[in-house]
């Protein structure tokens, strides 16, 4: 079969590259560029080569933010999917309940990042707050200002109450999608309620659950919003995630080369961490 | 093995049915015996799954009693009634292996190994999937994953009951047959009690000794193929069985005189017709015979199926078909005469037997 080419075809797609060009080609190209560079200001620009990466990544600084990174989503992670699925197993599948679980389950993710972080900011503080105040009149020490622990404790229980709802609903969304039939199956094949997860549910849900654990992972691991309100990074630099120490590093010191390397390794690192996700939970699939 | 009772049974989806309406299955009273092979037959939405899953247990009746061999089981789960069902669309654990699909029900209730290995073996012969034992199932076609299913519902031989819900829907014409010989060779073999239900009459008649036919909720006959046939005591059934199906013209009794249009024919006996019933009168287009004696009939189009002719000609106003044999002929001047054996009489869709 004989196609006709006509080159002026290619003036379609130029809407698309000039989009594409300045909301995400030019602007990753300024960081490339800065990264390369160093300056001593007016303007004026001198070659670093890989200097600024060389410097970035035998900092202890940059590792150790990476290591709290790592850590924080880790948590989160082992928190929020199996908490998710647990609560959307026991989700009413029909009547009133569905929709006023449904909303119920919205409500965190329309709350906009600063203003949850503010919120727990508030409700952790022990002078003013309501959990702060009631923790302390029950004896329990707990201060996230000063305290390690009650820092990171804050931003995972504040992290779970804002996201598990995204695992909860796109589990949901697998779970209502099992035909009946499954169900009866299991029942005339004398399945316990665990065979039923195990073999029925957890295998349908696999796509949603690939989709919420890398929308979590990549989330988690760019959380910026939410410590720099409730903790601003500390106490000491106990919760300075890289995005944190990033903008620190970038607006509070100006130091524009390092702060372009590093977040050109950050962006290598979500893009790397993802496609090994990626690889491996849906290489199972091509073995069939 | 049970006989399986189901006493005065009703259901309606509904949580409050008021009328009768409101139920979409109406007073079902009857026994099925052990060992035997019925089939369920009737169009989609008469109520066919719906009895099927009141025998299993996956739905609670709204009235009525369900009993097995004289036990009451109706508030008794699927798995305590131990009953096997084998549903339309193909059910499979996708993440297991073939084997281990068919090992599942026997595992579940704690069969020891040998055995398990036994029995799957056996069912991978038959439903020829033995090569395919260790693979996983998510790979295979439509037909194989039901005959997955299939397997799964025959691999427990201490089944009060095998019920089928249109198993055979997904798989293609020639496996059918076999499936269909291995359903029948197995249930010789076993004596399980069979329920098969389908909207295929060809089916029904093939696999079960006894047809049961729903229509509207309701079941409107239990009988052998025959009986079906020849005496069918709803004109749903008549047309229902039968390709092409009974011709049912309406007509006027006067003791044994049956009046349609303007021709009078005379039957043997005297039906009994409740007065203000809406009569009518059924005839098979195989016992329809065209001549150039009897009745006359103008003829509408030919259809020549192979085997025989169906003509459809217009009789008293009305279309009748009628089966002329492949070699049969056609006459110029057609009129018909009705085998007065096969004549059934209707009064208000029901049928009005010669005895009384």
């Amino acid at each position: 079969m004989n196609k006709t080419w006509n080159n002026k075809a290619w003036f379609m797609v130029l809407p698309v590259l000039l989009l594409v060009a300045f909301s995400a080609v030019i602007p990753l190209m300024t960081v490339v560029n800065y990264s390369v560079q160093d300056t001593f200001g007016n303007n004026q620009f001198f070659w670093n080569g890989v200097g600024w990466f060389s410097d970035v990544l035998e900092s202890d600084r940059f590792w150790q933010a990476l290591g709290r990174n790592l850590l924080f989503s880790g948590i989160i992670l082992a928190i929020e999917i199996p908490l998710g699925i647990l609560i959307a197993l026991n989700m009413p599948k029909k009547g009133l309940g569905v929709p006023v679980c449904l909303v119920l389950m919205a409500l965190p993710l329309l709350i906009p990042w600063n203003v949850v972080g503010t919120i727990w900011q508030v409700f952790g503080r022990v002078d003013i707050g309501l959990l702060g105040r009631t923790l302390d009149a029950l004896g329990i020490s707990y201060n996230y200002v000063n305290n390690v622990f009650d820092a990171w404790l804050t931003l995972i229980v504040m992290d779970v109450w804002h996201w598990t709802s995204l695992v909860v609903l796109l589990c949901y969304a697998g779970l209502v999608s099992i035909p009946e039939a499954y169900f009866q199956a299991a029942k005339i094949d004398g399945a316990s309620r665990w065979a039923v997860f195990r073999y029925i549910q957890l295998p349908k849900m696999k796509r949603v659950l690939l989709i919420a654990f890398l929308l979590r992972f990549m989330d988690s691991f760019m959380i910026y919003t939410e410590p720099f309100v409730v903790t601003g990074g500390g106490p000491g630099n106990s919760t300075t995630f890289l995005s944190i120490d990033l903008v620190k590093m970038a607006i509070g010191q100006f130091d524009l080369g390092p702060a372009a390397a590093m977040s050109i390794i950050y962006f290598l690192i979500i893009l790397l961490l993802s496609w090994i996700f990626y690889t491996v939970m849906t290489s199972s699939d091509e073995q069939a | 093995m049970a006989r399986i009772t189901l006493d005065h049974i009703r259901h309606a989806y509904g949580e409050k049915p008021k009328s009768e309406a409101d139920y979409s299955l109406k007073e079902v009273h009857h026994e099925w015996n052990d060992g035997g092979a019925y089939a369920l037959l009737g169009p989609s939405g008469c109520g066919k799954t719906t009895l099927l899953n009141i025998i299993s247990g996956l739905l609670q009746p709204s009235e009525g009693r369900i009993l097995f061999d004289g036990n009451d089981v109706t508030n008794l789960s699927t798995q305590q009634r131990n009953i096997a069902q084998v549903f339309q669309f193909p059910v499979i654990y996708d993440t297991m292996t073939v084997y281990d699909n068919l090992a599942f029900p026997l595992r579940n209730r704690g069969v020891a190994e040998p055995e398990v290995d036994r029995r799957v073996r056996e069912i991978l012969e038959m439903i020829d999937l033995s090569d395919w034992a260790k693979k996983t199932a998510r790979g295979l076609t439509a037909d194989q994953k039901q005959k997955i299913s299939l397997g799964r519902g025959l691999v427990r031989n201490d089944v009060n009951a095998i019920l089928f819900d249109e198993p055979l829907t997904v798989i293609d014409p020639h496996m059918k047959w076999v499936l269909r010989s291995q359903l029948k060779k197995l249930h010789r073999q076993f004596g399980f009690t069979m329920v098969y239900v389908t909207h295929d009459q060809t089916e029904a008649l093939t696999f079960a000794d006894k047809v049961v036919v729903m229509y509207d909720g309701q079941i409107v006959q239990i009988g052998t193929p025959a009986e079906l046939f020849e005496k069918p005591s709803h004109t749903f059934v008549g047309y229902f069985i039968g390709s092409p199906g009974m011709n049912v013209l309406p007509a006027s009794i006067d003791g044994s005189s049956v009046k349609i249009g303007q021709e009078t024919l005379t039957l043997g006996y005297q039906p009994q017709i409740a007065v203000g019933a809406k009569t009518e009168l059924g005839i098979r287009p195989e016992f329809i015979s065209l001549s150039r004696d009897g009745m006359p009939v103008s003829i509408s189009k030919v259809e020549d199926i192979g085997r025989q002719k169906i003509v459809r000609a217009e009789f008293a106003g009305k279309p009748i078909a009628i089966v002329v044999p492949e070699d049969g002929e056609i006459p110029a001047d057609p009129r018909v005469t009705f085998d007065p054996a096969a004549i059934n009489i209707y009064a208000d869709s029901w049928r009005i037997g010669r005895e009384g």
